[in-house]
Formats: structure tokens, C-alpha cells, sequence
């Protein structure tokens, strides 16, 4: 299950994704955590939000991110101005590798070897870590959840709570095997320890590397949402700072961020704020006894600015990365992050996803979804994510004349046998006559109805043939 | 950017009677035992004979060239103004929420929309256009139901269901926990990825049996075939219906229905 960070996006097939997700739903240990976690986590976030007026809050979440997309490059422009005046270098990467070599270059600019790490999914994203350790420099995760998953050499599988595939036992067992510490199932411990470990290595970090959650442009502010302190440690203590996010996460004004902090932390973990929440404006002043030197923000597009020129798929952006989706997907609570292979896992892993690897690579993603639309239900920003995995489906067979597929590696998933099947289909439903003559012979013959229908009969019997269709039936009461 | 608020018609004097392929196929019952609760409210019932299927496992399937060819061969149903119920929450979600799209930028697309707007789920329709009135004449009896995720979630009639029963004064209605959760069924999705499908139903079945209950009642024939066979093939002691036999059963017994 686990992903080694080897640098190589292409190292776990993400096309394997049917192996991975019956081996999660055979283990049984798999099984029990997520469904424990996500019970715990959609009865927090509806706690969180019984005495608000939800929707309300959902629409006005929408509105600003819908806001902020329309003006993307002007907001942009003015996150980079409003940034440089506050002393902050601006970077673009047109993809991962761009954003990893800025990203060692200026640790090479200050000579620096070792990098302590806030939480970010975009660095997963650029799979930074391992770019930077072929390169002689050790960058060290400093989120609890993150830690761990770097002590087992594996990947985050929820973009929340990166361990949360563990359980205490297997965290300690962990924490034991790589770092000595005495096995114990006191979550309280287990933390100290880890803290007392990070602690020493914070102090000695040349440079501390964190995401954003929202970059607000009229200020120049970045801001960062954390519980564990860890984020301000590694914005603040070491003499370098670069934050690195996605260039969706620009937002116009301050007043924008209120509503969107209400969401995001309620939607992620039912905490009504977070017990951290950083507002970084720039390097250290003269006057001022501390914080970085040097601040850096590094923009990463990586797919973003072609999903942004689809009027439906721009919707995509809006994503303020709450994991809301995943916690009440029942699809990933069956099988887990990892199954997935992605570095988004879930919902919104399934429509991010096909853009940045391309939809060959990612072709089985949309269809692992029973459209149930939980995911939708949630989404404190209204992603209308079932709507995007349907257009997701249809790209990836090439599926609508009308409206030709345009994501990368669309078509990989049409084959032969399934287009014409479904032209059978089609022919048949369109024609009445054709459909009545044929339901109903069907039902004259319904002894001879297979008993057996592939992945349909390995779980439940065959549903059966009525003995005459309701248009009989219906034809008949005429007479 | 709300969803708009449902505004019902009338009690009408016709409706269209939109049955769905797997009601057709497999479940004529359920559409009998709806046309009859319609026509017991007075209500004059058309069923279009040139109906076949409205179109979703292709669209869900992402053939919309296919999807569109069947849709546009329901279109030219319902020539009068009268009210569309469907059966189901995922084809009638697939009338009333996805149509418009399906058409868009085609000369149909007017259309669609008109038809989109008035397609009504059975049930809901029955509540809230024809406010029925449910006499229960069966015995005692204690049920569960699962509210299929398209009713609940696209033409959001979560609560009509429970509410209907609760006319039913000898019915004791049992809510299983993670009741909103998915059955698992997804339409193709039960072929294409069978084990997740699986995990899920079972659960579903399981939660179910643990309200102690040993029927359900569900809104589609999806989760139904899903849910009841699972449970068939697995030996555990719970039946399903339609919530439309279900109710007219209740309200019709010893009436001699047709169904």
C-alpha cells in the first residue's frame, strides 16, 4: 500500500487501482481506521456547523472563490506586486520540476542542507522531498501526521490528516522501530516524543518550507492554517521561509478570507478556527527581534492554468482543500488514500487529478464513484463534483461529439467492445418498437436469463426478469 | 447559486406516467402500485407507449452521443402541459437535472428544459402536489427504508418517504444508522468496481438488519435490486419493495388491486 517517494510520478500505477482497492477492503485494520476517522470527522464538522446557516455560508464560500477566479491573472498580478513590496521574492513554475529546482536553488543560494517542512500538499504534488534529498539537501516534515508517513516511507492518504490510515498501535510501533521510542499507546506521549525530535530540528533548519492555504493579493498576506504550531516554527525560526502554493489560492481582499477560514476549518476537522492560524506579510524588519530573512513564495501552475480555460472545469479551482469530500466519500472510506495512488486521494482527487497526470494515466479515477453526491453535498465551496466526474467520464471515451474532449489523454478509456455495446444500447432505446419487442420477448424468455452477471452475481443474485413488462401491462388494462 | 425553491403545481387533472426501463423490465408492480395511488387521487394517468429509457447509464457512462440519442427519442412524450412523474429519484434526477445540459447548444434545448421542469419524483409528487392521505388497513409492522442518493441528493426528497409512512398508523418506520450513506449500487459502477460496490452494500445491509427490522422500502430499483439481492444471496433475513407497492399495498388490502 505505501508509496515510496523514489521522485519518479509514474513509480505507483495509478492505473492499478483495482489491486490496491481490494487489498484495502481485505484488511480489515484498513477498513476499521477509516471508517472509525471519517464517522468521527462528519459527526465534528456537523457539530461545527449546527448554528450556522450552512448554506448560506456555502454560497458565499462559492461566490468568493468564483469571485477570485474570474480575476485569477489581475489578482495575480497584484499578489506579486503587493508581495514585493513586502519584501517577499515571487517565483512562477510552470510544473513540479520548475518549482523544486526554484525551490533548491535559493537553498543553494544560502548554502543551506537542511530544510524543515510545514504541511503542503502542493510539495507532495511537486514530490519536493525527494527532489531536494538527490540533491544533497534533507528536508524533514514537521506536521505530526506528515512525520510519521515520512518515517514509514510513504505518502499522506488524506490531504487533512496525512497518518490517518495508522492507527496508535502502528504509530508507535513506528515511532519505535525509527526513532527508539518506548512503545506505548498514549497518544500524549507518542506526540512529546516526536515534538522533543523536531524540536532540535527546527533550531537547526537553514530553511523552513510551508504551503499557503489562501494568498490574499490587495495585502500582500499569505495565509496558513495549522494545529500544532509547527507552521509558525517553520515560517518564523529559521532564517529562510518559502512558502510554496498553487496559483488558484489567490484571493482578492482580507474580508474574503473571514468566511473562507469558517468553512475551511469547520468543513476539515469541525474546529470552529485552528489553534494556529498565520498571517505572514514578509521578512523580518529591522526594528522587529524576529522571523526569516528571506521570504519567498513560489507559484506553481502545474496543469492549473489549462484546467482554468474550461468555463466547467475551472470549477475544479474553487477547492480550498477542506478533505470534506474524502471524509464523506464512501468510496474512500472503504478503501483508504493510498488505493488511489494519486497525491490527492477521494473526491476531489478524482476531478483534480485526470489535469495534472493527464487522463490516460488517471483513467480509472472518474468511474470510481457511484455518483452518490456526498461529496457535492459537503463541499463547502459548492464544487459540483459528480457533474465534473460525469464530464470526466465523457472525456475519457471520447463520449460527446458536440462537446469534444480536450483534457490530456482523453480517449484512452474507450474500447471498442464497450462503444459498441453502448451503441447497441442506444439504437435499441431510441427506437420503440424495437425496445418494446425486445423487453418483452425478453420476459417470454426469462427462464433462460443467466444467473450468473460478472462482478453484478459475486455479490448479490441476479435481479429477475418480470413476467410481463408494464407496457404489457399497460396494454392489456386499455383492452 | 441556491438551489431554486420547488414551487408544486396544482393537483392536476393528467399526468404522464414516466415509467423507467428497470420499473418496465423488472418491477411493473411498483408502476402499477403508483399508477393506482395516482388514480385513486383522481388523477388521470398517461402512460406514453413510445417510452423506453431516459437515458442515464450511458450519460453516467460518459457516451453522451448515445445517451442524448435515447433522451431526444423521450422528448416528443408529453405533447400537453401536464405534470411528468417518474418513479425514481435517479431518472427522474436524470430528466429534471440533467436534460438541460444534455442539450445544450442544440435545437432541443428549449425543450429539455420545459420538460425538465416539470418532472416531478413520484413520491414527492403524491405528497406535495396531490396531498394524499394514506389510510393504513394492513397489520402492525415495523420497516426500514433507504432514500436513494439521487432522490435525496438531486430532487432532494429526503423527507418525503418518512413522511408518507408516518400517515401509515400501523407502520413503525426504523432509521438504520448512516442512513444517507450509498447502497453501493451507482449503476454501472456495481460492475465496474464490484468489491467496492460490495464493501458497501454490505454495510448497508448490515445496518439495516441491526435496526432489528426485516423489510425496507426504498425509492429506486437500483438500490433495491442492489440491497435486496444482496441480501438474498447472502442469506440475511431482510426483504425489500418500492416504496410504491409498499404504500399502495398498505392503503389497498383485500381491494383486489391489480397489483
Amino acid at each position: 500500500m505505501s508509496r515510496p517517494n523514489t521522485g519518479d510520478p509514474h513509480h505507483i500505477d495509478v492505473k492499478e487501482f483495482h489491486p490496491r482497492a481490494r487489498a484495502a477492503i481485505a484488511d480489515p485494520r484498513i477498513r476499521q481506521n477509516f471508517r472509525k476517522a471519517m464517522d468521527g470527522l462528519i459527526t465534528k464538522r456537523k457539530d461545527a456547523f449546527a448554528e450556522w446557516d450552512l448554506e448560506a455560508l456555502r454560497d458565499l464560500g462559492a461566490n468568493i472563490r468564483l469571485r477570485a477566479l474570474a480575476n485569477l491573472p489581475d489578482l495575480l498580478e497584484q499578489l506579486e506586486q503587493k508581495l514585493t513590496e513586502n519584501g517577499v521574492k515571487v517565483h512562477w513554475a510552470i510544473d513540479g520540476d520548475e518549482a523544486c529546482r526554484i525551490v533548491r536553488d535559493i537553498c543553494v543560494a544560502r548554502n543551506a542542507k537542511t530544510v524543515i517542512k510545514g504541511k503542503s500538499m502542493v510539495s507532495e504534488e511537486m514530490e519536493l522531498n525527494h527532489y531536494l534529498e538527490e540533491r544533497g539537501i534533507k528536508a524533514l516534515e514537521s506536521d505530526l501526521g506528515e512525520y510519521i508517513v515520512q518515517l514509514a516511507g510513504e505518502t499522506p492518504s488524506h490531504i487533512i490528516m496525512p497518518a490517518i490510515h495508522k492507527n496508535t498501535g502502528e504509530i508507535s510501533e513506528l515511532m519505535h522501530e525509527k526513532t527508539g521510542t518506548d512503545l506505548s499507546n498514549d497518544v500524549e506521549y507518542l506526540t512529546a516524543s516526536a515534538r522533543q525530535q523536531l524540536r532540535e530540528k527546527f533550531m537547526n533548519a537553514d530553511v523552513g518550507v510551508s504551503g499557503v492555504n489562501f494568498a490574499v493579493a490587495e495585502t500582500g498576506t499569505l495565509c496558513l492554517v495549522e494545529n500544532e504550531g509547527n507552521g509558525r516554527m517553520t515560517t518564523t525560526v529559521p532564517p529562510c521561509h518559502i512558502a510554496v502554493t498553487g496559483i488558484e489560492k489567490v484571493v482578492g481582499s482580507l474580508n474574503d478570507v473571514a468566511p473562507l477560514l469558517a468553512l475551511l476549518t469547520r468543513s476539515a476537522t469541525g474546529q470552529h478556527i485552528t489553534t494556529y492560524f498565520n498571517m505572514i506579510s514578509g521578512p523580518r524588519k529591522p526594528e522587529e527581534l524576529d522571523g526569516p530573512e528571506e521570504v519567498h513564495l513560489v507559484l506553481v501552475d502545474n496543469g492549473r492554468s489549462t484546467i482554468y480555460q474550461d468555463d466547467e472545469l475551472l470549477d475544479t479551482l474553487r477547492c480550498i482543500r477542506c478533505g470534506a469530500c474524502m471524509n464523506h466519500c464512501p468510496v474512500y472510506t472503504r478503501v483508504g488514500g493510498h488505493a488511489y495512488g494519486t497525491t490527492y486521494p477521494g473526491p476531489i482527487g478524482k476531478i483534480l487529478m485526470p489535469h495534472l497526470i493527464g487522463l490516460d494515466e488517471g483513467r480509472h479515477l472518474p468511474t470510481a464513484s457511484s455518483l452518490c453526491g456526498a461529496c457535492g453535498e459537503v463541499c463547502p465551496v459548492k464544487i459540483p463534483i459528480p457533474d465534473l466526474l460525469v464530464r470526466l467520464r465523457q472525456e475519457s471515451v471520447d463520449g460527446d461529439k458536440l462537446n469534444p474532449a480536450k483534457v490530456r489523454g482523453h480517449g484512452a478509456k474507450r474500447g471498442t467492445l464497450e462503444a459498441l455495446v453502448w451503441k447497441g444500447w442506444s439504437w435499441m432505446h431510441a427506437r420503440p418498437g424495437v425496445y418494446r419487442f425486445g423487453t418483452a420477448v425478453a420476459a417470454r424468455l426469462r427462464m433462460l436469463q443467466p444467473g450468473r452477471l460478472g462482478g453484478w452475481t459475486q455479490y448479490r443474485t441476479a435481479p429477475r426478469l418480470a413476467a410481463k413488462t408494464l407496457h404489457e401491462r399497460m396494454k392489456e388494462r386499455e383492452q | 447559486m441556491a438551489d431554486p425553491i420547488k414551487v408544486y403545481p396544482p393537483k392536476p387533472s393528467h399526468v404522464y406516467f414516466y415509467a423507467t426501463c428497470l420499473i418496465d423490465m423488472f418491477y411493473p408492480d411498483a408502476g402499477m402500485a403508483g399508477i393506482q395511488l395516482l388514480e385513486r387521487e383522481g388523477i388521470k394517468v398517461v402512460f406514453p407507449e413510445n417510452q423506453t429509457c431516459c437515458g442515464q447509464p450511458a450519460y453516467t457512462s460518459g457516451y453522451h452521443d448515445e445517451a442524448r440519442a435515447v433522451a431526444r427519442a423521450q422528448l416528443d412524450l408529453f405533447p400537453e402541459d401536464w405534470p411528468i412523474v417518474v418513479p425514481s429519484g435517479s431518472c427522474g434526477g436524470m430528466m429534471h437535472k440533467h436534460y438541460p445540459g444534455l442539450f445544450k447548444y442544440t435545437g432541443e434545448e428549449a425543450k429539455a428544459k420545459e420538460i425538465a421542469a416539470r418532472t416531478w419524483e413520484l413520491t414527492d409528487f403524491l405528497l406535495n402536489a396531490c396531498h394524499i392521505r394514506l389510510e393504513d388497513l394492513g397489520d402492525p409492522t415495523t420497516i426500514a427504508m433507504h432514500t436513494s442518493c439521487s432522490a435525496r441528493r438531486e430532487m432532494g426528497v429526503a423527507e418525503v418517504g418518512p413522511k408518507l409512512i408516518s400517515q401509515l398508523k400501523n407502520v413503525n418506520l426504523v432509521e438504520q444508522v448512516r442512513a444517507e450513506e450509498c447502497c453501493g449500487f451507482g449503476g454501472t459502477f456495481a460492475v465496474r468496481h464490484p468489491e467496492i460496490s460490495g464493501a458497501m452494500v454490505s454495510e448497508k445491509v448490515d445496518t439495516l438488519t441491526d435496526t432489528g427490522t426485516k423489510a425496507f422500502v426504498t425509492t429506486d430499483c437500483g438500490c433495491l435490486m442492489n440491497i435486496a439481492g444482496y441480501a438474498e444471496k447472502n442469506r440475511k433475513p431482510l426483504t425489500g419493495q418500492h416504496i410504491l407497492s409498499f404504500l399502495w399495498e398498505r392503503t389497498n388490502a383485500g381491494k383486489g388491486g391489480e397489483s
